[in-house]
């Protein structure tokens, strides 16, 4: 195969806008981060029963697309698929840039961000909270090292070895991740082990949506490059794959769920009777941003448009979101079962519906996560040789020979 | 291929693109720059907890050398004798730790609370109080990742104030809503019940008065002014009032199918 030639991204004006956009919209969540830390939690639309808002849906998105967007660079290291590989460098850094978007945002959101350090000095090693921070700063030092051993002539052949490592190591993650929710025995919506599964099949469905999102808008920006018709119809299909993947997951979690006649209640409550959570679910995660991609990404009409696949990848985004929503706040909305198959009130909120209604700083907390995340990003691919000039040689090549 | 901004541009020169493995001198150059000012900055970061942790003592100590390590600390509380419309043990706790009704119950703290139970079927209706149950497996402490929230060896478990980072995990493992959050600042804090905006807290079982011999100020009040449906004790000690009644009676835990063993028992419910 011929070698990959990486290079800076072009200093074009949509780049550099881009960029200045994407730090205003930091320095906008750190405002934000500020003002909920002087005033305290009370200007969030935070409570004593929905203890995790916005900047948890935010935060657990990134984190689980994070882990998702290095698939690309595992196709290539792991799997042999050496179609993959130009794109590998970009995966690993955009991975690196997700998580400490997220991290950021679990952070800030924190009751004493300042603090941080104990929680990084003072350990419960029965929490798997304790497991993830050391799995969330792991997967940072060794995606690090994997993108160092790729753009280092001399080692080079270690990649396979780092990539592999990494491999297994963000599915640990993931699981890890999963688990914070599917380990809380306390709560219907939550305890289930098939919760780890579902978000590592969101990351991988995620994670490419925004690596294919991500590589098109650079595209565009930098307009020196683009992704060739035949890799924009694989990576469309792709995702068509980890999209039923998702679906196949929350399909078999909820009919678990439903099989068991004491949680009746709380799948009752999410998927028919609760409102915001089923519109968001079945109109905003199964239609919106399962569907209708689906159908973008398979049907030979759309699936090798680029602005249908773009689209295809924004839904599925837009879809993830719904889904975290659903699961993070509607998991909480649904009353604690204190005392089972009795009818329960009291001036804490027993036996009711907890409402949650998200303000603004914590939707800028959140938006500036995502913001630090493309500012990473974009400096990344400015400053270091992560595009390549030249991105499918392989498929450009076998397709004018046949 | 050129650029169109010359003086910004950071493109390696044509003819010398970098490949594989390859870095220019100028990244080579901000990537020193960026690992020294990552250095600096986890120096300053580090800083106050490594000076909090060189002058500051170890978890609770003092309550630690005070308390009884055979001891089970718990309650027990007739629901028969728990009156309706009776919140005698809620102002007491109050009254005793500092927290209060503002208007605002989705955000206040709430360390007791009284919770009306009805059987659907039977339209029989019970009130009780509900506080942290001081389980013997507490999920909030095996959950908290900074090993804040703990069990103390006589079995009431308590939140580390200095410790404790204000990230709800404990909130969403506990069964019984039982803790709060501080959602703003509070002035006039009793000395030895301290809380702060931006932690968790719930109901210490009075641990202040329990290590001085006394009993938490909810039973004591329930039992001089309301209807002497609570009963405080050690459930390990077989002669103790408590550790007697819960073995007469039919008593049960709440959620007892949860396996976490909680120190506070039930009867007529």
């Amino acid at each position: 195969m011929a070698r990959i030639i990486y290079r800076e991204a072009r200093s074009r004006t949509f780049l550099w806008v881009f960029m200045a956009l994407m730090a205003a919209l930091v320095v906008t969540g750190l405002s934000s981060a500020w003002y909920m830390e002087h005033h305290g939690h009370i200007v969030t639309g935070m409570n004593n029963g929905i203890v995790w808002g916005l900047p948890h849906v935010f935060a657990i998105f990134l984190i689980v697309a994070a882990s998702g967007i290095l698939n690309m660079a595992s196709l290539a290291s792991v799997f042999g698929k050496t179609t993959y590989k130009p794109k590998a460098r970009l995966s690993g850094l955009m991975s690196i840039a997700l998580l400490v978007g997220g991290l950021s945002v679990l952070v800030l959101d924190l009751g004493r961000p300042d603090r941080l350090t104990v929680a990084m000095t003072s350990y419960n090693f029965k929490s798997i909270f304790a497991w993830n921070i050391f799995l969330y700063t792991g997967f940072i030092v060794i995606v690090g090292a994997y993108l160092i051993v790729q753009m280092t002539r001399s080692w080079m052949k270690w990649t396979g070895a780092v990539g592999t490592f990494a491999f297994v190591w963000r599915l640990i993650l993931t699981t890890g991740t999963g688990s914070i929710f599917g380990w809380l025995v306390a709560r219907e919506a939550f305890n289930a082990a098939m919760l780890a599964p579902l978000f590592i099949a969101m990351s991988l469905s995620l994670g490419l949506a925004i690596f294919i999102t991500t590589r098109l808008l650079l595209d565009y920006g930098c307009g020196d490059r683009s992704l060739g018709t035949e890799l924009i119809e694989r990576l469309a299909k792709l995702l068509g794959i980890f999209i039923a993947t998702t679906l196949y997951f929350q399909l078999l979690m909820h009919l678990t769920n439903l099989y068991s006649a004491a949680r009746g209640g709380v799948e009752r409550f999410l998927l028919v009777e609760g409102g915001i959570y089923p519109l968001l679910f079945w109109g905003g995660f199964v239609i919106l941003g399962s569907l209708i991609p689906m159908a973008l990404v398979f049907l030979p009409a759309f699936n090798r448009n680029r602005m249908m696949v773009g689209l295809a990848s924004v839904l599925v985004i837009a879809g993830g979101l719904a889904s975290i929503y659903v699961i993070v706040i509607g998991g909480q909305a649904f009353p604690l079962n204190i005392f089972p198959g009795m009818e329960v009130s009291s001036s804490f909120g027993d036996g009711q519906i907890q409402h949650y209604i998200p303000s603004l700083p914590e939707l800028l907390l959140g938006i500036g996560g995502w913001a630090l995340a493309a500012l990473i990003t974009l400096v990344g691919v400015k400053i270091l040789p992560i595009l390549p000039v030249e991105d499918n040689v392989t498929l450009n090549a076998a397709a004018a020979a046949g | 291929m050129s650029c169109t901004d010359k003086e910004t541009c950071t493109c390696t020169p044509a003819g010398s693109l970098p490949v594989d493995g390859e870095a220019s001198p100028g990244i080579e150059a901000g990537r020193r720059a960026f690992i020294k000012a990552g250095g600096a900055f986890a120096t300053i970061a580090l800083t106050p907890t490594v000076t909090l942790m060189s002058f500051g003592g170890g978890k609770a100590n003092a309550a630690q050398e005070s308390l009884d390590p055979k001891a089970r600390w718990g309650l027990l509380i007739d629901v028969a004798k728990c009156g309706t419309g009776c919140s005698e043990c809620v102002s007491a706790c109050q009254k005793e730790n500092g927290w209060q009704d503002t208007g605002h119950p989705e955000t206040d703290a709430q360390w007791i609370r009284k919770v009306t139970v009805k059987n659907p079927k039977s339209g029989a209706v019970a009130e009780l109080p509900v506080m942290c149950q001081h389980c013997d497996e507490p999920p909030c402490a095996d959950v908290c990742p900074t090993g804040a929230s703990f069990k103390r060896a006589d079995g009431i478990v308590l939140v580390d104030k200095h410790l404790c980072i204000g990230c709800r995990y404990c909130m969403m493992a506990c069964p019984y809503k039982a803790r709060s959050f501080i959602h703003e600042t509070l002035i006039d804090q009793k000395p030895y019940a301290p809380r702060g905006k931006g932690t968790v807290e719930s109901c210490t079982m009075c641990v202040h008065r329990v290590d001085r011999g006394e009993i938490p100020a909810c039973v004591e009040s329930c039992n001089l002014t309301g209807g002497g449906a609570m009963m405080f004790g050690n459930l390990n000690d077989p002669q103790s009032e408590i550790a007697k009644r819960v073995a007469e009676l039919t008593s049960t835990q709440l959620r007892p199918d949860l396996g976490v063993d909680p120190g506070v028992h039930y009867t007529y419910l």
